[in-house]
């Protein structure tokens, strides 16, 4: 192998290609080539680096300097100053990341640990980075029931909304007889201000293959199915590849490692529509019909995708499974709260100083989040209030900055874990308008199969338009929770149930602006 | 045509969302025909009234024709409180067009989205299949411009 002094690693994700990074790249291996550092120098072409960076990224090996939004233009002076002389730019050094330990937001990372630091197109890569070690693990030395003993020890649970524990929801399933089972992969990611999973699939793309393999194996599936939506081009791209190169390596496919072993993984594209991550409504998406969702019972795990059982899980579960069957619940266990197990990622979003992605334990406070990984507040901002968890979120004030984000620790608030998405807001937004805004995501994404979601929606939504004109009173305030209220007991699934959580929170925390608007 | 992008799946009704995507993304005007329709509904043995149902239901689909580009600007709360607004303003100008209409010259349809995932560089919009971020109004009037010019 070839031996290089330094490491360029450049962050390849949606937010790099609409800033331009292949032409950056290019031009960065012209400026190389002229200065005569093409053997030195290596650059690598990577995932998410993992910590908070506008544009164009990257991190130089072993220095462990990290840039952000470089540009072209910058190329040269990157090279004299830095590749030729050894002297780091600090104009676009990222203060953030680098007052830090090398080991900055690495620590504690599960899911990310290789994101950004394999290259997530080589199957050799991962391999290196120990992975696919779980799956041999579970399939040459562990049975069925062990596995799901193992994940449901660990305390995993769902990182798609409910947090539901994914070896309860596996051993439904594990002990039916059924001539066919599937395991379904949520990565219909559509909760406003959420993409983890984006960068989960684009930054390491085999270790959630690793953790379908997994769980197939657990549950006696030999066909398991990734949706996805259509808009994430670079993911299904990088997941094709993955499950080609997994196939062409013989971890994939038939008689596995002699195991006698099948399965097989496909990709199914979505086709734009919120509901569709509703478990049910998404395998009747993946059967080619309108995404409704379904009357539960019997849950998928029953009878799921062609009434066969069936496990869904998000994108972030299942990429946490190899690292459990490979270093053991008790090795998982130390990572956040004992009653929740395990690291979060999130996107933290608005006015902050870096917006971007983390990995922290469970339980971290918003505070830590906010402050330690994004940066604080961006300058000249104050904090109002941060969006959590996306639409289906709600809206907490300063004086809950302290919370810690678990399921336990969030009670009511919870469900609003999953999708990891925080928005944070400063002093001149309002929050009327932003419930509006969220009040008309609603509206448009009611798949209209119950009457309480249908109807609910759309009155909320001209309740909070009459409210944000000026023109409403306090009643019409009142009367927008009570008909959220209502549709939180009678709707058929989730999506008609959420509106409650921001309504109910915007409306409790922030009264005042509320009074403040209406006609008295 | 349709026929033969039919035939490259097996004629189970759950490849229909894969089908109707192919079809649409080969069409000159990124839409579903009632040809195409009856085309599929033969193909997979399922009644047309069903394909009109899942078509209707998605957002990426369109029934009627559309411009040569699609402009899908997200107006989820991340983008809003960014300002999507002003962008959804100065677009409807620059191409004197509503949301949901075609300019004149057949070039670009308007659209509004749900969340597109790349909240980090909002307000954002996908023309096609590229991301445009960190939208101001004078970014968009350089985008569509440039676009134009490339016709």
């Amino acid at each position: 192998m070839k031996y290089y002094r330094s490491h360029i690693l450049v962050s390849i994700n949606e937010t790099s290609i609409a800033a331009g990074v292949h032409g950056f790249i290019q031009a960065l291996r012209n400026e190389l080539a002229k200065a005569d550092l093409t053997d030195e120098i290596n650059i690598l072409e990577t995932g998410p680096l993992g910590f908070f960076g506008r544009g164009i990224c990257i991190t130089v090996y072993p220095e462990n300097v990290s840039y952000e939004a470089v540009k072209v233009e910058d190329i040269s002076e990157l090279v004299q100053d830095h590749f030729l002389k050894g002297r780091p730019v600090k104009r676009l050094m990222l203060d953030a990341v680098n007052k830090f330990s090398p080991n900055f937001n690495y620590a504690n990372r599960i899911v990310l640990r290789n994101s950004g630091i394999i290259d997530p197109e080589n199957i050799d890569d991962y391999i290196g980075a120990g992975g696919y070690e779980a799956w041999e693990k579970a399939l040459t030395q562990m049975q069925p029931a062990d596995i799901v003993a193992e994940v449901k020890k660990s305390g995993l649970r769902g990182r798609g909304g409910a947090g539901f524990p994914a070896g309860v929801k596996w051993s439904f399933t594990a002990p039916l007889e059924a001539p066919q089972k599937y395991v379904v992969v949520n990565a219909d990611e559509g909760e406003p201000g959420t993409f983890k999973d984006r960068l989960i699939m684009e930054g390491d793309p085999h270790q959630l293959l690793e953790g379908i393999m997994i769980c197939a194996r657990a549950i006696g599936a030999t066909k398991a199915y990734i949706y996805i939506r259509g808009e994430y081009k670079l993911c299904i791209s990088r997941l094709e590849l993955a499950i080609k190169q997994a196939k062409e390596y013989g971890i994939l496919g038939t008689n596995i490692f002699e195991s006698g072993f099948d399965l097989d993984i496909m990709i199914k594209i979505g086709a734009g529509a919120y509901v569709c991550g509703e478990e049910t409504a998404l395998i009747e998406s993946l059967e080619g019909n309108r995404g409704n969702p379904r009357w539960k019972p019997p849950f998928p795990g029953v009878k799921g995708l062609w009434q066969a059982p069936t496990v869904v899980n998000n994108v972030e579960t299942l990429a946490n499974v190899p690292f459990i069957i490979a270093k053991g619940a008790e090795e998982y266990m130390k990572y956040g709260t004992p009653e929740c197990t395990g690291t979060k990622v999130y996107t933290i979003l608005g006015d902050v100083a870096h917006p971007g992605l983390c990995e922290v334990d469970m339980g971290t406070t918003l505070r830590t989040i906010i402050n330690e990984y994004a940066g604080g507040m961006k300058k000249g901002f104050r904090f109002k209030a941060a969006l959590v968890g996306g639409a289906a979120g709600v809206i907490l004030p300063d004086r809950m900055l302290d919370v810690k984000m678990d399921f336990s620790s969030l009670n009511q608030y919870a469900a609003v874990l999953g999708s990891g998405a925080i928005l944070v807001m400063n002093e001149h937004q309002s929050i009327v308008d932003m419930l509006w805004s969220i009040l008309r995501f609603f509206r448009h994404e009611s798949c209209g199969k119950c009457s309480p979601c249908k109807n609910g929606t759309q009155q909320l939504y001209r309740l909070i338009t009459k409210i944000k004109k000026g023109e409403g009173t306090m009643d019409d305030v009142d009367l927008m929770h009570t008909i959220a209220e209502t549709m939180l007991h009678t709707s058929f699934c989730a999506l008609g149930q959420s509106p409650i959580m921001a309504i109910r929170s915007a409306i409790e925390n922030f009264r005042d602006e509320f009074i403040a608007i209406t006609k008295k | 045509m349709y026929k033969e992008i039919c035939k490259k799946y097996a004629p189970t009704k759950d490849n229909l969302i894969q089908i109707l995507h192919e079809i649409q993304d080969s069409h000159p005007q990124h839409y579903i025909s009632p040809d195409a329709v009856d085309t599929v509904a033969e193909y997979l043995n399922v009644p047309a009234n069903h394909i009109y149902g899942v078509l209707t239901f998605y957002t990426m689909y369109s029934t009627s024709p559309r411009g040569k580009n699609i402009i899908r600007l997200c107006e989820s709360p991340p983008c809003y409180i960014k300002g999507s607004e002003n962008i959804l303003r100065k677009l409807k100008v620059i191409l004197g067009v509503e949301t949901g209409g075609t300019s004149k010259d057949g070039l670009f349809t308007l659209e509004l989205c749900a969340c597109l995932g790349v909240c980090g560089n909002a307000p954002v919009m996908m023309i096609n299949e590229d991301v445009y971020g960190d939208l101001t109004e004078e970014k968009v009037e350089e985008i569509i411009d440039k676009i134009r010019g490339m016709k």
